[in-house]
């Protein structure tokens, strides 16, 4: 079993390169100045393998993952 | 500055003029000093029993910090933090300017109760002078084991921000920075770090002497304890009250000398704060219980009166231009998110065509997503306003406006940098 994880952004390191959207578009989204908006929920366990390629590849690692609530997951 | 008052009870923090040593020692007595372990803990519980909470807007249990900080393997250090950011705000200078040492009090208390060396006590340029003058008298008298610094604080709406004040002391950048690693694990070069408003220090002192009983004998038993609250705008007497928790929105506003005429609505807490109807705030007690559900709290104690016949969308429209301009520029959302914001809640005030729509949207777009609570805040500005003035917008899309621009909020102009 994987521990529950969700994504966060540390805003003060984001540029706005948004490969993170691209490469994650099942959970983030773009706002209107191109920033990432991520889901607050837990991260679904098929996808926890592309979220963490996707916070590898964020050039100013401004992406992470942080433990998640675990057994609250809403999303899909 | 204006008067002081306090409602009912004796004041505990502000007395008329400025306290040197020998008086401040006088009415007070000696703080308690060269605690063992066992009197720190001690005193650390009292503070949770006191129940107080910090002073600044943010409202966090002091004893859970002062606890944080003091369970720390590395040596602390203490951030008294006397910015006061907040442009309509003076109550901290004015518990500067009367009662320096109640805060270097409480100052080494907090460095004493968390094993730190150094106390570095940040000040808002007006009470500088006093704070200083303050600490050398400490020097003279070999007061304090724990050294003081004194420091100017930055310019700035945000450099009052916790993070933002410790790296002002580090490297002369008001900006807040990244969590984590939290101010308590590591904090100014690393060490870490208590930074507490100077209002919250000064009732520390206080508990130290008199306890927690005395402390929870003001205010309400959820929210004990005295509070200094500046009130402005339309009254007779505007000034810094100290009152108890909980005293009753109207209460203030008799005790700054009442209304100076009918009143439209009260911004309370600061310019994060938020706009209510000043006839339904009226009966409700200033604390976060008795506000909550109007959407609005006592935040850095801050209450300002809008008349009528002022419009409410034209005061918030130049108190978030503002905001947006004092965003220290570090994340995308604040950064580009709140100048549209502020374009947005100009064309209503100006009765210019403007996108409601596309307003809220951008609201959701900043909310939540900074580095520091700045966009936040200037969130939670915006949408009381469009709750609180909904009948002025009203008028304002049919192309009229019931009061005159008035410029009853103070914005610096000019740049802070």
């Amino acid at each position: 079993m994987t521990r529950p994880a969700r994504l966060r952004v540390d805003f003060i390191a984001c540029d706005g390169r948004r490969l993170c959207a691209e490469a994650l578009p099942e959970l983030i989204t773009l706002d209107d100045w191109g920033f990432p908006i991520v889901s607050g929920q837990d991260v679904p366990p098929r996808l926890l393998a592309d979220a963490r390629a996707t916070v590898r590849a964020c050039p100013r690692l401004a992406l992470r993952l942080d433990p998640g609530a675990g057994g609250h997951d809403r999303s899909a | 500055m204006t008067g002081t008052r306090l409602a009912g009870t004796r004041p505990r923090l502000l007395y008329p003029g400025t306290a040197g040593l020998i008086e401040h020692t006088t009415r007070y007595g000696p703080p308690p000093s060269g605690l063992g372990r066992p009197q720190r803990e001690a005193l650390i519980a009292e503070v949770d029993r006191a129940g107080l909470t910090g002073r600044g807007g943010a409202g966090f249990p002091t004893a859970r910090k002062l606890a944080a900080v003091a369970a720390a393997h590395s040596p602390a250090v203490v951030v008294a933090n006397g910015t006061e950011g907040e442009p309509a705000s003076i109550k901290d200078r004015v518990l500067m300017a009367r009662s320096p040492h109640l805060v270097l009090d409480g100052a080494v208390l907090a460095a004493e109760l968390t094993g730190a060396g150094r106390a570095v006590i940040v000040v808002h340029r007006d009470v500088r002078e006093i704070m200083d003058e303050a600490a050398a008298d400490r020097a003279r008298a070999g007061l304090d084991r724990v050294r003081l610094e004194v420091r100017t604080a930055a310019g700035g709406f945000v450099a009052g921000q916790a993070s933002a004040v410790v790296r002002w002391v580090q490297r002369d950048v008001a900006a807040p920075t990244a969590t984590p690693p939290r101010l308590a694990q590591r904090g100014l070069r690393g060490a870490p770090t208590l930074v507490q408003n100077v209002e919250t220090l000064a009732h520390l002192a206080l508990i130290a002497r008199y306890g927690a009983a005395w402390f929870r004998s003001a205010g309400t038993p959820a929210e004990p304890g005295t509070m200094l609250v500046t009130v402005l705008g339309a009254v007779r007497e505007p000034g810094v009250l100290e009152v108890g928790t909980g005293t009753p929105v109207g209460q203030l506003l008799e005790l700054a000398g009442s209304a100076s005429g009918p009143l439209q609505a009260l911004l309370l807490g600061g310019y994060f704060g938020a706009w209510v109807d000043a006839a339904g705030a009226s009966g409700r007690p200033f604390s976060s219980a008795g506000l909550a559900d109007l959407g609005a709290g006592p935040g850095a104690g801050l209450v300002a009166a809008l008349p009528a016949g002022v419009c409410g969308l034209a005061e918030t429209a130049r108190v978030v231009r503002y905001l947006a301009g004092e965003s220290a520029g570090q994340c995308g959302p604040c950064r580009f998110g709140l100048p549209a914001i502020a374009e947005q809640v100009e064309q209503l005030a100006d009765r210019r065509s403007a996108d409601p729509w596309l307003l809220r949207r951008w609201l959701g777009q900043v909310d939540g997503r900074g580095g520091c609570a700045h966009p936040d805040g200037a969130v939670r500005l915006v949408r009381s306003a469009l709750r609180t003035f909904c009948a002025e917008l009203e008028r304002h899309a049919a192309g009229r406006c019931s009061g005159g621009p008035a410029r009853l909020l103070p914005v610096p102009s000019g740049s802070r940098r």
